[in-house]
């Protein structure tokens, strides 16, 4: 697998099918009208959106009332990734738009960069103006290159192109090296393929589901809750590993509470196991994978006796659970996960994920992986992007050759000036990302923005890193403003339109407005070549056979698969995109990138005596920072409280509801306390709490101070060595009851 | 005709979706709800078992609600359904304290409120708002004397219970267990 | 371990984390209330036996303040209701079933009726009064005629009065402390006994005060029989009646209930009429004073604490 093979095959796999789909589809789009009902008028109180609150997009429409205000949100029938359910934050939506806290202008900071906001309030045009004479004055002294957007969410188009123009190609998410990288990387080198987003899982259909710390149900990844709850009502038997009970846990067949770290020594038993009982699909490892006889010799050592000594899941249930999976297979599904930079060797553990599948024959099958399909969807016409002089990797010094995405914590690293590092980053674009809470490390992160010659913020909230902006631009929320169309992998290829169903409140804007309205004080206008944002949409739609008034009415649109069949055919010939061809249990590329072709065990670092691992995760109804202040979801859940086993709670003498401090091996303690919740539902060598709580920005009115932050304890950091995902899962904490300062006092 | 609703204990996540969508649908202030989740959980590590269940007015059929009510305010509804006429209560609480399962709630502007099963729903043929979100389809609703009904089907197939059955209020919310 | 949460945060306001709709309105409602049904009771009672003159402080002196319990109760009641605009719906039903409802009813009778007595007992306390307006001297002069029949009335709706206040309470299975059918006799007792006290503070008979504090010391006799019946029934009952009852045996209500209830309000003042009766010097006040607090408390104590006692599910 070399990087370039690997892309180029991407792209004209995309393009080609973008080209096809140009005439065929003007058939389906007439058939799709007249379904509808021709003449039958869009309702005037009834908008379609796609969902912005996690990037899951979920199509959905946007209800007023009578007094044309915004009442509810509703998920879109038609559309694959929610099939007319949104998830409770998704419903909560309206709460992004009714939030009193919103950033209502533009702001330019008056002094140090602090955390604390002592802005004035601009005009759109001086914010404008002192961003680009910014930019230039970076441009000249550095170059473009030295310029960086972070991005998640939509807005991230329109940066993404003005830094693209500009010149610079340091475009990153969190999403990937604090999320999936490690899995996108795993899969990659074994399958050919990445997952991406929504992962092409047939839960619905599988017998067997194993989730390895992917805990849906409070991870409401939407169209994976539901087909998990299908494949309930279908008998399918699921196995949860999770040091916590999770919600998965109480509706599974087997839980195994696995001693936090050691999945990769269960991985490789299972392996065995299946390997060594000729549970494997024969036919399909022979016709398809590279690497079996040296997988089988190197997994030898790794009996469910060696397994139970590192992960403290007793023999006969990793055997049971291993035969449980051997006999659904192939309509089995060992759940890749999505945020998986836990411990640093994540690539590895998921390359055993992406083993035991293959050995399975789950992938390209029924109940398994299905084959996704993607509409490709032309960009409207614009000049080529300049070549920038320096791509993000040699930014970073060009490690992490496997990485396919720019790193956000490598992006942040480059910032910091260094011997090894001759040009550092000046410039940084934050486009919905609330880095202060989002990377590891929080003083790194800080101290990178003390780098910076500028900061642009583009946030909808008051959020902790608009505190380090120089200028803070307000986005309008997506129910007030247009956007690129979703275009959705999927069974079938789909996208959905995204329209405002009410003028923005306050004096907020559309991102690709911002983006434009730049991109003309740099000369740059060119590349934002339409007039209107709907010009723009109704020339992409009329391209594949659609248009704008057609998305209007109805939201999202299905489109036939283009890309062949959803699951391999009996004995069918597939080229994989490896090196080989093949899916490869043994990885040439990582043994041609110096890692270890088959996934290593080892040893992490163990809690020192009354620490406990600390654990997070998602609570249903909230998305990271995202909905910390929403007024609706708040009103579920306006606080995270951090699990205890009651052995250890009876160790320390705390109690059910009790406030502690929490203080990590670093010798942090948490700005905020947080209440005990004293449950069995956890192992006693861990603790849990909700990631996204303990917000410090007094300008949250309903989030501040609440609960305790996750990020803020995680000053540990174990990188992936392979493609730099950022571990954070290595983190300690113990309990305090009071702070420093109040003994003092 | 008499309406109910079932909930499957096997598939609620318990992610409160049935309780934004409560809230968005029928105006519910910020602060107060109509439905709302439990979560049981028995045993000891790592031997744990555990029940979710989304709750919400129980529509009895010997509702202790319509009968403490002094001005008619709380009543049936075709169908079985418990609702209140808001203009005719006066707030003095006597329902509230009457119910069993702490169904009802107190509305800021002086009326007591709760489900309504969405009967503006029913009546132009929709299901419920929190049935139509629930993003595990845990959740069905019809009419019980219809033999056909969701509802109807998934009682005859799965073992169910209701809540507090010796308070003798006959609820008509059952849980599938 | 066990562990029941729910997740949604749910926090109705007065529903959540326990019930707390009822705040001091409805026990301080059914104190006077059930004072006032007390009082007229005694006084319509030795009327219809024809005793009026030897219990002048129960017939004539006691019902005068009647009017204004009932006045203070009604506004109580009024103050608590939330939705208030709406009042006069009560008054376009009547709901059998609904005790709120009879009530209400019951209250709209006896209040009028209270007057009237009053009024043509005014003479007791203004020897001199003059109804200037001759209808209304024609509407006493009515009234002193068929004075029999009226006490006769006031007696019916006293009792009724007196019974709803009691089982106000009991009406709602939902709270397990309050589903017994010993709280109903428990405040009409309660009532009497604090309607007697009160006489025994208006009367100016030795005679009348001591039958009085007898009828007391019986009454509160009753009561105390039947807390330890009730709590008898509750011990003998469901899990959920003994947590009712552990409100009381331990829990959070122990202290008030035994100490300001059972001590103070009953066991002091029967104690002190008892000495009383045996002679000794006690200040009259003091028992009269101690009985209805006693008598308030207990409603308070039960109202608060029976909110806080529900169903296990
Ligand atoms: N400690 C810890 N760190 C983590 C994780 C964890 O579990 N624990 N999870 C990791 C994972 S999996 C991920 S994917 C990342 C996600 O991390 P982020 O992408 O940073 O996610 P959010 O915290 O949701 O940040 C979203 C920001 O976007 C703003 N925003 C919301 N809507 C809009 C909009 O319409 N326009 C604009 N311009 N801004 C908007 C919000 O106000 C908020 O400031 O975090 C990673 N970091
Ligand atoms: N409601 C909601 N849903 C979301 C999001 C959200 O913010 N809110 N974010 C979305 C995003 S961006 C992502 S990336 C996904 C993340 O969702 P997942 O991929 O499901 O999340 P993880 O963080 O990998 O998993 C958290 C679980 O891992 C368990 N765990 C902790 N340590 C270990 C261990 O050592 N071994 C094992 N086996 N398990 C362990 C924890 O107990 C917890 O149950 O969620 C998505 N869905
Ligand atoms: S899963 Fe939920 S939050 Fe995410 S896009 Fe869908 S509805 Fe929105
Ligand atoms: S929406 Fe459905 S799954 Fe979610 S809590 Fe409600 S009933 Fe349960
Ligand atoms: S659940 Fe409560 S509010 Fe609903 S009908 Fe039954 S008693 Fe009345
Ligand atoms: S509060 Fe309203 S609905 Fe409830 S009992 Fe009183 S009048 Fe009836
Ligand atoms: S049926 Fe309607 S009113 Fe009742 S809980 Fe569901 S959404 Fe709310
Ligand atoms: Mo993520």
């Amino acid at each position: 697998m070399s990087a370039s093979r690997r892309d180029f095959i991407r792209i004209t796999s995309l393009s080609a099918a973008g080209l096809i789909f140009g005439g065929q589809y003007v058939h389906s789009a007439v058939k799709a009208l007249r379904q509808e009902g021709i003449g039958g008028s869009s309702d005037p109180l009834r908008t379609p959106t796609y969902c912005e609150v996690c990037f899951w997009q979920c199509a959905g429409w946007v209800h007023k009332n009578e007094e044309g205000k915004i009442k509810k949100i509703t998920g879109n029938d038609d559309d694959p990734n929610c099939n007319g359910r949104l998830c409770p934050r998704g419903t909560g939506g309206v709460g992004m738009y009714y939030d009193e806290d919103r950033l209502k202008t533009p702001l330019i900071r008056v002094t140090g960069k602090d955390g604390k906001q002592t802005f004035k309030e601009v005009s759109w045009d001086e914010a404008f103006d002192f961003i680009a004479e910014k930019l230039q004055k970076i441009k000249k002294e550095h170059g473009p290159e030295c310029t960086a957007l972070f991005t998640h969410g939509s807005g991230g188009h329109y940066w993404g192109d003005l830094l693209k123009a500009f010149g610079s190609g340091n475009i990153a998410a969190p999403s990937y090296s604090q999320c999936r990288g490690p899995r996108e990387v795993a899969f990659i080198a074994t399958f050919g393929d990445g997952l991406n987003s929504p992962e092409p899982l047939d839960i619905r259909d599988t017998r067997c589901l194993v989730l390895i710390g992917s805990h849906l149900g409070e991870n409401m990844h939407n169209g994976q809750v539901q087909e998990m709850s299908d494949a309930i009502d279908n008998g399918a038997s699921i196995i949860t590993v999770d040091p916590r009970y999770s919600t998965a846990a109480s509706k599974s067949k087997f839980w195994l509470p696995i001693k936090p770290a050691t999945d990769i020594a269960l991985l490789l038993s299972w392996i065995r196991e299946i390997i060594n009982n000729e549970w494997y699909d024969k036919k399909y490892v022979e016709q398809y994978t590279y690497g079996f006889e040296e997988l089988k010799n190197y997994v030898q050592p790794f009996t469910p006796e060696w397994a139970y000594g590192i992960t403290t899941i007793k023999p006969d249930q990793i055997r049971e659970t291993a035969r449980e999976m051997a006999n659904a297979a192939p309509s089995v599904i060992i759940h890749p996960g999505r945020h998986v930079t836990w411990y640093g060797d994540d690539t590895q553990r998921l390359r055993a994920v992406a083993i035991l599948n293959a050995l399975l024959g789950s992938w390209g099958r029924r109940g398994g992986f299905y084959i996704p399909d993607k509409m490709g969807l032309p960009a409207y016409p614009h000049p080529p992007f300049p070549k920038p002089s320096r791509t993000w990797r040699e930014a970073m010094g060009g490690k992490y050759k496997l990485a396919d995405l720019a790193l956000a914590s490598g992006v942040c690293d480059a910032t910091i000036p260094s011997p090894e590092l001759d040009c550092n980053i000046k410039g940084w674009i934050v486009n919905g990302t609330n880095l202060i809470m989002t990377l590891p490390d929080q003083k790194k992160t800080i101290d990178a923005i003390n780098n910076l010659d500028l900061l642009v913020v583009v946030d909808t909230m008051p959020m902790e890193i608009t505190g380090y902006a120089d200028v803070v631009l307000p986005e309008c929320t997506y129910l007030e403003r247009w956007d690129d169309l979703r275009v959705a992998q999927g069974r079938n290829p789909s996208i959905a339109l995204r329209m405002p169903a009410t003028e923005p409140k306050y004096n907020s804007k559309p991102a690709y407005w911002m983006a434009k309205e730049v991109s003309k004080r740099l000369g740059l206008e060119e590349y934002f070549g339409w007039d209107t944002f709907e010009e723009k949409l109704d020339w992409q739609l009329k391209q594949v056979g659609s248009s704008l008034e057609e998305m209007k009415r109805l939201g999202v649109k299905n489109l036939p698969r283009e890309y062949g069949n959803l699951f391999f055919e009996e004995g069918e010939d597939v080229d994989f995109y490896t090196n080989t061809g093949k899916i490869e249990l043994y990885s040439t590329a990582f043994e041609a990138e110096g890692f270890d072709p088959f996934p290593v065990y080892t040893p992490h670092t163990e809690p020192p005596a009354g620490y406990y691992h600390l654990n997070y995760g998602r609570a249903p109804m909230h998305t990271f920072s995202r909905t910390a202040n929403n007024p609706n979801l708040t009103d579920l859940m306006d606080e995270n409280t951090v699990w205890v086993n009651p052995k250890v709670a009876k160790e320390w003498g705390i109690k059910n509801g009790e406030p502690v401090y929490l203080q990590n091996q670093d010798g942090v303690v948490s700005d905020f306390q947080v209440k005990v919740r004293v449950t069995e539902r956890i192992r006693f060598d861990s603790v849990y709490i909700v990631h996204g709580f303990g917000h410090a920005d007094k300008k949250l009115s309903r989030a501040y101070g609440k609960g305790v932050s996750d990020s803020q304890l995680i000053t540990r950091v174990l990188m992936d060595p392979v493609m730099g995902g950022t571990g954070m899962r290595g983190n300690f904490v113990t309990f305090r009851f009071e702070k420093e300062s109040e003994v003092k006092s | 005709m008499r309406y109910a609703m079932a909930i499957d204990t096997k598939k609620c996540v318990g992610c409160s979706d049935c309780v934004v969508a409560c809230q968005t649908e029928n105006d519910v202030p910020i602060g107060y709800c109509r439905d709302w989740i439990v979560e049981i959980t028995d045993g000891t590590y790592p031997q744990l078992e555990t029940e979710i269940r989304s709750e919400r007015c129980n529509h009895c059929d010997n509702a202790p609600c319509v009968r403490c009510c002094p001005t008619g305010a709380s009543h049936y509804e075709a169908g079985g359904i418990v609702t209140v006429t808001h203009n005719k209560c006066i707030g003095c609480g006597a329902c509230i304290v009457s119910c069993p399962y702490d169904a009802r709630y107190s509305h800021p502007e002086g009326y007591v409120d709760k489900c309504t099963f969405c009967l503006h729903r029913i009546k132009k043929g929709q299901q419920p708002a929190c049935v139509e979100v629930c993003p595990t389809k845990c959740m069905y609703f019809g009419d019980l004397d219809d033999p056909n009904s969701d509802v109807s089907n998934v009682l005859k197939k799965r073992k169910h219970k209701t809540l507090i059955p010796e308070a003798g209020t006959k609820p008509h919310v059952y849980y599938l267990i | 371990m066990r562990e029941e949460i729910i997740t949604s945060g749910r926090l109705n306001p007065n529903i959540d984390p326990h019930l707390e709709i009822w705040h001091w309105h409805i026990p301080l409602y059914l104190f006077l209330g059930g004072l006032a049904a007390g009082i007229l009771f005694f006084a319509s009672l030795y009327t219809v036996l024809g005793k009026e003159n030897k219990y002048i402080g129960a017939v004539r002196r006691a019902p005068v303040i009647v009017p204004f319990l009932l006045i203070i109760g009604l506004a109580a009641l009024f103050l608590d209701l939330r939705h208030k605009l709406y009042f006069w719906q009560l008054y376009t039903t009547i709901k059998i079933q609904s005790p709120m409802s009879w009530g209400a009813w019951t209250l709209m009778a006896i209040t009028p009726l209270s007057f009237a007595w009053v009024a043509i007992h005014i003479r007791e306390f203004f020897p001199n009064w003059d109804w200037k307006w001759t209808l209304l001297k024609e509407l006493e002069k009515f009234l002193v005629k068929y004075k029999k029949i009226l006490a006769w009335i006031i007696l019916y709706f006293s009792v009724i009065l007196g019974i709803y206040t009691g089982i106000l309470f009991s009406a709602f299975n939902a709270r397990p402390l309050w589903n017994t059918s010993i709280l109903g006799p428990l405040f009409l007792v309660s009532g009497l006994s604090a309607g007697s006290a009160v006489i025994i503070l208006f009367s100016r008979r030795k005679r009348e005060r001591i039958n009085f504090a007898k009828i007391d010391i019986m009454l509160i006799g009753i009561e105390l029989f039947l807390i330890v019946h009730m709590f008898m029934g509750f011990l003998a009952s469901t899990e959920v009646q003994i947590d009712a009852a552990n409100l009381f045996l331990g829990g959070p209500y122990t202290a008030p209930f035994w100490i300001f209830v059972v001590i103070i309000g009953m066991i002091l003042p029967a104690v002190l009429e008892f000495l009383e009766l045996k002679k000794f010097h006690i200040p009259v006040i003091i028992p009269v004073i101690l009985v209805l607090f006693g008598s308030l408390m207990l409603r308070f104590v039960i109202a608060y604490a029976g909110q806080m006692s529900r169903w296990l599910y």
